[in-house]
């Protein structure tokens, strides 16, 4: 056990230590990094849910064994691929277990060839954060929330890419 | 004529809304909840009404195949020990359609329930009537009810607790809370909390 924690921290400094890409300058630092998958818990994560700039974020909640999470994300990817020059970033927050990170999580987005920007967020008290995300949001996955600087909209719902593509655009306009 | 149509397209509109709002909204805190005759695992209907000394009852939507309601089985089976013989038994009610998720169909509930030792109902909500109502929208999603005159009363909508990955690491136990509040006649203090859950599958 002890030995994992000491690769935990090791992978932790590598992490840090590592010159920062140009596009991560405001990214909050998680405590854990796994390889490459970021894990928050929601203070950490909190800052990526009201970025000021000028692109719209598409934040999807997602775990890998949640169906029609699954179902749906396709559908995100392809409006990550479409609108990739057009300002728009796709967030895919990861609900999975922290024990399937490496079973389940890790091996999914490799598989799949994930291109929109996965993280994970692991923070057990959901009542004190899930307000947080939406005051409207019951906890029931999957979730998506798009905003801008200047407006966001929330939807408890699963989308097929026409209604995503739909939600988008009314903060492209 | 303009000035009807008008008037008709207005009506159109707030009947509209009005449709949407009663099929999304379920119960909040204070509403009476309406019984049920569901199927449980022994193959005989169970309703609420089927527990006349009960004082009220812990009402669970949960599933077999959510990783969520799976991590909060031993605590539900727990729920029910210590609450049941005070007055507030566990009725457990799986919402999702099975044709959707086979996982959750009666012979796979009757295996779980088998395999965990469930001492409580587990209940098919068998076309999904029940749990529109409530207003459930994922599972584990709990409802306190207290019995009185006009019918079982809401008393609680929510998280059975805020740490699902570790049973011994939770710091509110909320269910637990909002029995021994009603047990002790004293007012609940958090009625409504959430949690992250899978949604009922249609």
């Amino acid at each position: 056990m002890r030995f994992i924690y000491f690769c935990l921290l090791l992978t932790c400094f590598a992490c840090k230590n590592e010159p920062k890409a140009q596009n991560s300058q405001n990214e909050p630092e998680p405590t854990v990094a796994v390889d490459s998958l970021k894990v928050y818990n929601f203070e950490e994560f909190e800052s990526l849910l009201h970025k000021k700039d000028d692109q719209v974020y598409v934040i999807n909640f997602w775990a890998t064994w949640c169906a029609p999470c699954i179902k749906e994300l396709p559908s995100f990817e392809k409006l990550n691929k479409v609108y990739a020059t057009s300002n728009v970033e796709v967030i895919l927050v990861s609900l999975d277990f922290p024990n399937q990170y490496d079973s389940k999580l890790k091996p999914y987005i490799s598989s799949k060839g994930l291109k929109s920007k996965v993280v994970a967020l692991n923070d057990p008290d959901s009542n004190s954060w899930i307000p947080k995300v939406n005051p409207d949001w019951s906890g029931a996955i999957p979730a998506t929330l798009i905003y801008n600087k200047n407006e966001r909209k929330f939807y408890e719902q699963s989308f097929e890419y026409p209604e995503l593509e739909k939600a988008l655009i009314q903060f492209l306009n | 004529m303009k000035k009807t149509l008008q008037t008709l397209i207005v009506l159109t509109l707030i009947f509209t809304g009005f449709s949407f709002t009663t099929t999304y909204e379920g119960y909040d805190i204070g509403d009476i909840a309406t019984d049920f005759k569901l199927e449980n695992i022994d193959g005989n209907m169970v309703s609420m009404a089927d527990y006349p000394d009960a004082k009220g009852f812990i009402i669970t939507f949960t599933c077999n195949t959510c990783p969520y309601a799976v991590a909060y089985e031993d605590r539900i089976n727990d729920l029910n020990k210590k609450y049941a013989n005070k007055g507030y038994p566990v009725i457990a009610i799986m919402p999702n359609n099975p044709e959707t998720k086979p996982g959750d169909k009666m012979e796979a509930m009757k295996a779980r329930a088998k395999a965990k030792g469930f001492t409580f109902p587990y209940l098919m909500d068998k076309g999904q009537k029940i749990y529109p109502q409530y207003g459930a929208t994922k599972t584990p999603h709990i409802y306190v009810l207290e019995k009185t005159q006009k019918g079982p009363i809401v008393k609680y909508i929510g998280a059975i607790d805020d740490n699902y990955q570790d049973a011994k690491a939770v710091k509110q136990h909320y269910v637990e809370n909002a029995v021994d509040a009603l047990l002790n006649g004293e007012p609940i203090a958090e009625p409504k909390t959430r949690a992250i859950g899978c949604s009922i599958k249609l």
